[in-house]
């Protein structure tokens, strides 16, 4: 398991790493944690020219905590984010999330810039991402630019980051339905990557739910937001009652995966186990 | 103190933890070159041309062989070790299995060329340019789908793809008449389904042709360096076995994929004389996918009769033996004398018959996996009891205890003649399942099973009661079944004039800790600390002969061996020792390291008796100098533990989800030397047992691909799957060896499986099912809740 040979490149500064990447272009990858990408190389699915590591960029990394929103910056490991007290008390899904992926050792490595970058839809990050309303900042030769995460995920591996561009920084909304929020998984038993993920933030107002975010990764090729499910729970209380309606007919619509683990229709299933598991959380 | 029976600590992990094991892959020779193989991504190809020019000339590129220096240099390919007669009396079909083929590729990872370099990274580069025209060809995977008329040849000379028939036991119309006359019969179809052994350490070899001395190395990741040597030498390359040196160093785990001659291993000794540098091959991941033999692939249909006490009447088995597209090594004897044998299970059954097809398929060689037969052979009996019980209504822990063999101690009461080829050594099974039901908590558990109904939760327990024949095995016996080699060990035992000993083993160790239980052995029953004693194994120009690590045989077999040499350096001791003490032989007892002069304290100890032989100057006249002693064992019949697994599990109704919940096993393998170890290898063991049952199994596409070649597919079991494992043994010694062992190795695998299925068929008996095909994934159940 040895990748290509290619040329590294480590700059330290964001400057420095978009002009390789204008430079190189379609010949080079970004590398930060390594673990969607060093798997890549090593089984030779791809085999680019140039690698350009930018954990050395100082200002892609840390977590920060702002008036309106907190910043995750792309750098940022899944165990710092897992473990940062801003997030834990203002978005606990994206905690939660990030607690739940690969072992520690790929928390450790891992970044949040890199797995969405790869936009594998079986990762944990898409449907936290979808049900938290959150920026992805992308940056490149004439600035940064702000992509709405419901324009991110364009579908298998696929996102809206152009090819000489850089994912900086994850921004995440401060608000009432983050702060009521939680992920759960059904983990594919192998890689534990989701079978089904769904996310769910809600916010309450007079005991009724004024707006409900539900979110799933692994039912489908592209992780998506569930319409029906998010309608149907907005104005009532969240309770067993108003769970089990919402979340009968879950992923109505969407192409879903199949697989030796999970057949289409099983999915589906467990897609609404795993919404009425989360919503339960919290109601 | 007495080392046997105290759990000392594994001597081994110290360099093992610190990560100072010393693997193939860790070995660097001068020279040395690195070897990346070239092969077929479809599953049955020909090969119309292999164009090596470009990459002949990339960076670092010392050679490329393809199938046709292979095929020039008159190489054959590796040969099976094991001859299993078609039921006519004609031989097995044994098709050739080159080391790289030139004509033909017949699993996805079949070798067509090697491609040497200075580095690996320069070697993988450049196998990736080298061009392979194929014309491919339907494949077939499946060995019922192989065996249908039209279905796809994978040898031209072997029709249907039936590599040989067989059977065993009472005539089939006998038994047939039986089943016919019975009260009850349960009938079970199923698939018990290829796994993959995932040896932590992929496999690895290197060659080297010394020029200096005219001698070849193979440094290898073997479980029986010997045996490769044999093979090696006068079976592939015709090498004289004097020049060739094959060392197997530590091993990271073998459960059988290991014990085999594979191609690349002949493959980097020949090429290293043609380029006269060492080249290295260590597999990738992958690789082992698809090259690592694999286990089980079986489908079987099966009949159990009873009368209307729930007696059983006799067993019918006829059984489809996926070999993959050629015979390994021991292939073989895994579906017929490890499989077939063990059919009486631990009951009376009068009348037995089994049948097996051999079948070949595209896919990679089937072979001996942890168990290899045995568990298969205990999936079918303990299946059939569990169904019949319930079909019967009957109570699933009696029925098995109804039909029971009686004790028998194996010396003043004879072995228990099987209808299907062996006499087992010793048994008493009542113990080990009353103690698992005692253990469980048996009438609670079916109280908690009934408060269970109605709520989101189904409770099933299984059972399983097997027996396995180990400590493989006696050489005439395997001789007279087909072995073509004997399956003895040897041990020599060397005093040192200090009084330190070194003991060589035939047997090699993958993890199973032969330093520690070995040293054991040694320094109890020499009466000195084990400190003083080193265990050496591994290295074919250290140690005189020797036939490997598998089939619970390294303590049953050879330590039996190093006992043996161990008798003969002490009755040479003792008359060292009577000349020093001025006394007779017959007036010595040995005790803790030193011989007395029995009623006296006049007392010689084992270093000075050591000092003298090697110093000779004050010496029982004629007696020779030197105190070390080589022994050759081989067994008298083959070892028979056998115990009682217990699963309980719990279904979530609403995801299908199976938990296990308790997992028990009482087994009884014989004296144990170390308890700890014991128990380890019972852990290790029921982790890959209950693997089978919920997690492993290949699963090709219609092309003959691996689906799930990697670990992002390939479902290992993890320590957060399994519960907490409750244990315990009785001990029922075996008669025939010195130590009284039975082999601990493959009893977890053994009876584990079966256990498992039944407490999840216990736990769906509302559904009306028959079976669920392993693995048992929480969509197959939910399917079968909600279908």
């Amino acid at each position: 398991m040895v990748p290509s040979k290619f040329a590294y490149h480590k700059p330290t500064t964001l400057k420095e790493a978009i002009d390789l990447l204008s430079t190189h272009g379609d010949d080079s990858k970004i590398l930060s944690g390594g673990h969607s990408l060093v798997p890549v190389l090593k089984l030779r699915l791809n085999d680019p020219e140039h690698i350009i590591d930018v954990s050395g960029v100082a200002s892609m990394g840390g977590i920060k905590d702002n008036e309106k929103s907190i910043t995750i910056g792309a750098n940022s490991t899944h165990a710092e984010i897992a473990n940062n007290a801003a997030l834990k008390e203002h978005a606990p899904m994206i905690a939660i999330a990030a607690s739940m992926i690969g072992d520690i050792q790929v928390r450790n490595f891992g970044t949040i810039g890199g797995s969405i970058a790869h936009a594998d839809p079986a990762a944990d990050w898409p449907a936290v991402l979808l049900a938290a309303d959150a920026n992805v900042v992308i940056s490149g030769a004439n600035g940064n630019r702000t992509v709405d995460i419901d324009q991110f995920f364009k579908g298998l591996f696929m996102t809206a980051v152009g090819e000489e561009e850089i994912i900086t920084a994850i921004s995440i909304p401060k608000s009432a339905f983050n702060k009521n929020s939680t992920y759960v998984k059904f983990a594919q038993p192998a890689s534990r990557f989701a079978l089904v993920g769904c996310a769910v933030a809600v916010a309450n107002a007079d005991g009724y739910v004024t707006e409900a975010r539900v979110a799933f990764n692994g039912v489908s090729a592209t992780p998506f937001r569930d319409g029906n499910v998010e309608k149907s729970l907005k104005g009532s209380v969240l309770n067993g009652d108003a769970i089990a309606t919402a979340t009968a007919s879950v992923a109505d619509g969407v192409s879903i995966m199949s697989d030796h683990f999970a057949a289409e229709n099983y999915r589906k299933h467990m897609a609404g186990v795993y919404a009425r598991k989360a919503l339960s959380a919290l109601a | 103190m007495s080392y046997i029976g105290s759990s000392v600590k594994r001597v081994e992990d110290k360099r093992f933890i610190t990560g100072q094991g010393r693997y193939t892959d860790d070995i660097v020779l001068p020279q040395m070159t690195y070897a990346c193989m070239v092969r077929s991504p479809h599953a049955h190809a020909e090969i119309v041309s292999v164009d090596i020019a470009h990459a002949e000339k990339m960076d670092g590129v010392v050679k490329i062989f393809t199938g046709k220096d292979t095929d020039a240099a008159g190489i054959g390919g590796v040969p099976c070790g094991w001859q299993v007669d078609f039921k006519n009396g004609d031989t097995m079909k044994e098709p050739p299995h080159p080391l790289l083929v030139s004509d033909k590729a017949r699993h996805v990872g079949d070798a067509i060329a090697m491609v040497i370099a200075d580095t690996y990274a320069q070697a993988k580069d450049a196998a990736e340019m080298v061009t392979v025209e194929y014309n491919v060809l339907p494949a077939v995977t499946n060995s019922k789908v192989a065996r249908a008329d039209g279905a796809p040849q994978v040898h031209a000379d072997v029709p249907n793809n039936l590599a040989f028939d067989w059977e065993l036991g009472n005539p089939r119309a006998e038994v047939d008449a039986a089943i016919a006359g019975a009260h009850h019969v349960t009938t079970l179809e199923f698939i018990n389904q290829r796994v993959i052994c995932n040896a932590i350490e992929p496999r690895s070899a290197i060659g080297h042709f010394d020029t200096a001395y005219d001698k070849y190395t193979l440094y290898t990741s073997t479980q029986n360096p010997h045996l490769i040597r044999l093979l090696l030498c006068a079976f592939v390359l015709g090498l004289p076995e004097h020049k060739v040196r094959v060392v197997g160093p530590d091993v990271g785990g073998g459960f059988g994929s290991k014990i085999f001659h594979y191609t690349e291993e002949a493959l980097v000794v020949w090429g290293s004389n043609q380029i006269k540098r060492p080249i290295k091959w260590t597999a990738e991941r992958s690789e082992s996918f698809v090259t690592d033999a694999a286990g089980r692939d079986h489908i079987t249909t099966a009949k159990m009769a009873f009368d209307k006490d729930g007696n059983i009447l006799a067993l019918s088995a006829d059984t489809l033996a996926n070999m993959g597209a050629y015979l390994s090594t021991f292939a073989p004897a895994v579906p017929t004398w490890l499989h077939g044998t063990l059919l009486q299970g631990l009951y009376t059954t009068p009348l037995i018959n089994v049948s097996i097809d051999a079948v070949f398929t595209n896919t990679t060689a089937v072979d001996a996996y942890r168990g290899a037969g045995r568990p298969e052979a205990t999936y079918l009996l303990e299946r059939l009891m569990d169904t019949a019980a319930l079909e019967m209504g009957r109570d699933p822990a009696e029925l098995r205890l109804q039909n029971f063999i009686e004790p028998f101690d194996g010396v003043e009461e004879e072995g228990y003649v099987t209808q299907v080829a062996l006499q087992y050594d010793s048994g008493n099974y009542g113990p080990v399942l009353k103690r698992g039901l005692e253990m469980v908590g048996y009438e609670q558990f079916r109280a908690d099973q009934k408060a269970a109904e109605g709520t989101g939760k189904l409770l099933g327990i299984g059972f399983s009661t097997y027996i396995e024949a180990c400590g493989i095995a006696p050489s005439a016996v395997v001789g007279a079944l087909g072995a073509r080699a004997g399956l003895f060990e040897s041990a020599q035992v060397q005093v040192h004039p200090t009084g330190k000993v070194s003991v060589f083993s035939g047997s090699h160790s993958h993890g199973q800790g032969h330093e520690t239980s070995f040293a054991q052995v040694v320094a109890d029953k020499m009466g000195i600390p084990m400190e003083d004693v080193e265990i050496i194994h591994g290295d074919s120009d250290a140690v005189a002969f020797g036939m490997g690590t598998y089939g619970s045989r390294s303590l049953a077999v050879g330590g039996s061996a190093i006992v043996k040499s161990i008798e003969k350096v002490l009755e040479k001791g003792a008359k060292i020792a009577a000349h020093l003490l001025e006394a007779s032989v017959d007036d010595l007892d040995y005790a803790e390291g030193k011989w007395t002069v029995r009623g006296t304290d006049k007392s010689v100890g084992f270093g000075d008796v050591s000092l003298t032989a090697y110093v000779p100057h004050n010496y029982p006249e004629g007696l020779e100098p030197g105190l070390d002693f080589s022994s050759f064992y081989d067994p008298a019949n083959f070892t028979y533990p056998f115990g009682c697994h217990i699963c309980i599990v719990e279904i979530d109704k609403e995801t299908g989800v199976v938990k296990v919940k308790r997992f028990i096993a009482v087994d009884d393998v014989g004296n144990v030397i170390n308890p700890m170890i014991v128990d380890g290898q019972i852990h290790g063991g029921l982790a890959q047992g209950i693997g089978q049952a919920f997690c492993e199994g290949a699963v090709y596409d219609e092309s003959g691909q691996l689906v799930n070649g990697t670990y992002m597919d390939y479902v290992m079991p993890r320590a957060d799957d399994l519960p907490s494992f409750e244990i315990d043994r009785t001990v029922t010694p075996c008669p025939h060896n010195p130590l009284g062992v039975k082999g601990a190795g493959e009893a977890g695998t053994i009876g584990s499986t079966p256990a498992v299925v039944n407490a999840v068929m216990d736990a769906l008996k509302g559904y009306g099912i028959h079976d669920v095909e392993m693995p048992v994934t929480s969509q197959k159940v939910w399917n079968i809740i909600h279908g």
